[in-house]
């Protein structure tokens, strides 16, 4: 057992046209028992940017708070937003300082640069950066998440597409992994709205 | 006046190793240690007739499975030195990204073209230093006002300097190709040929290597950063109409939508009258 299926969870996002899509499972577990179903893994950071966090449950509300410190600090130096890409490096940084007694967290980040542009990311728990132009993925449903998201992603999709095609992908993936699942949350966020859904999912 | 206490975020620097005794606790607790993404990697790299070729596979994995498709192995450490890595991807990243800040602000003090040898010291002063637990296999090369470099860097801080170099899980099958193609004074496309036939056989016979080739050719005054110079495994089974779904196909339990603000704009206007 490795402390990042402790918890067990399933995280994902995807680029649409002008948009983006981030979801994960609601499960939060102790090994095969299940504690919580309404975990919060997904983060809001501003408007147009969200970050997910897979992993040690500890980790994920620990980096979070962190996270949501610095990002006041610079939002108070810079009178701005972060934009996406410089959030990554940030992430990425506090995420290396601790290359030798990590956090058990994997980060997907998504969000909206400037014009609009979708981003998308993920990082291992040493903060090693991999951009990606379609989907991203982490958790411990990330196998099948990687297959059901290969064959299900089409690039250029509208926001009521890419939501089926994420939420679908998450469901179809998280019914293959024991640790994550109970229920789903998907945030598809365009330039002027973000929709948040809750899915109702298989309760096993 | 008391000098503050507070400790500033950006101030600290180093690594932090405050997790340790909980994750050696948890490892304890029955746990197996943390699965990095690592590029187990073809890179490759040779000195030609007016400058050096680096090459590099593109595939990134993480234990069995193929994390990125198409990752970027060359690293940018000077205008003219390039970097290729191997081993774990973030170590690779942070220790070039490092190396080309610390370039970067010394040639604002000196004015001058950054060297080869600079940021051959730098890497391996800081790998010694780490007793090989940062893990990065390099190829450094570039042109500077000594000449064409290229340099093979080990995790423990040791260094060569060659003609011709390959490292990563691959590094074997590229070697038997540079060893039976190599020869001095070989031309740009002689090179660049060689190059990729190196990497070719890395990508082919070896697991941890795949996707698509990269290259670098650093010439004195010039460079051309090749991203993707060969596709020898594109995609062949995407299906044509891709899978649709209906709209409320999914079962979903609640929705909120929230509009965005627009950002205010600012206008300047006109001066009032006094």
């Amino acid at each position: 057992m490795s402390i990042f299926t402790y918890n067990g969870s399933a995280l994902v996002a995807m680029v649409g046209k002008e948009c983006f899509a981030i979801a994960s499972d609601r499960r939060l577990g102790v090994q095969f028992q299940t504690i919580a179903t309404d975990f919060q893994r997904i983060f809001k950071v501003h408007d147009k940017l969200y970050i997910g966090l897979s992993g040690l449950a500890s980790d994920v509300q620990t980096l979070q708070q962190r996270l949501q410190f610095r990002h006041k600090l610079y939002q108070l130096r810079e009178e701005r937003d972060m934009r996406p890409e410089t959030f990554a490096h940030l992430v990425s940084a506090m995420l290396y300082e601790k290359r030798f007694g990590p956090y058990f967290c994997q980060p997907v980040i998504g969000g909206l640069d400037r014009d609009d542009k979708p981003f998308i990311c993920t990082m291992d728990s040493i903060g090693a950066i991999e951009h990606s132009k379609d989907f991203v993925v982490s958790g411990t449903a990330s196998e099948s998440l990687y297959g059901a998201c290969e064959s299900m992603f089409k690039p250029e999709m509208d926001p009521e597409e890419l939501f089926e095609t994420i939420s679908q992908a998450l469901l179809a993936s998280v019914d293959r992994d024991c640790l994550s699942g109970w229920g789903g949350i998907v945030y598809v966020v365009t330039p002027d709205q973000v929709i948040t859904r809750t899915l109702k999912g298989r309760m096993d | 006046m008391a000098k503050a206490d507070v400790k500033l975020p950006q101030m600290q620097s180093g690594f932090d190793f405050g997790l340790c005794r909980r994750n050696d606790m948890l490892v304890k607790q029955g746990g197996k240690p943390a699965k990095f993404l690592k590029t187990g990697t073809t890179i490759v790299g040779l000195v030609y007739k007016d400058g050096v070729i680096l090459g590099a596979d593109t595939r990134a994995t993480e234990g069995e499975i193929v994390a990125d498709k198409n990752c970027e192995k060359i690293h940018y450490i000077a205008p003219n030195i390039y970097c290729c890595g191997a081993g774990t991807a973030a170590d690779t990243e942070a220790v070039t990204d490092m190396v080309s800040s610390q370039l970067e602000l010394h040639r604002y003090a000196t004015g001058r073209e950054s060297r080869v040898v600079t940021a051959l010291t730098i890497l391996k002063s800081h790998l010694f230093s780490y007793k090989g637990y940062v893990s990065a296999a390099l190829v450094l090369g570039g042109v500077d006002i000594t000449g064409p470099h290229l340099h093979a860097v080990y995790p423990h801080g040791s260094t060569d300097t060659l003609p011709f170099a390959t490292m990563g899980s691959g590094s074997l099958a590229a070697m038997s190709i540079f060893e039976s193609g190599y020869k001095e004074d070989l031309t740009r496309e002689e090179g660049m040929e060689l190059v990729s036939a190196a990497i070719c056989a890395g990508i082919f016979n070896d697991l941890g290597s795949g996707s698509n080739v990269d290259l670098c050719v650093i010439t004195k005054g010039g460079k051309e950063y090749l991203r993707n110079y060969k596709k020898p495994n594109p995609r062949t089974y995407i299906r044509e109409k891709g899978y649709s779904f209906a709209k409320g196909h999914t079962q979903v339990l609640s929705t909120t939508i929230v509009p965005l603000k627009d950002k205010v704009t600012i206008i300047e206007g006109e001066a009032m009258e006094e």
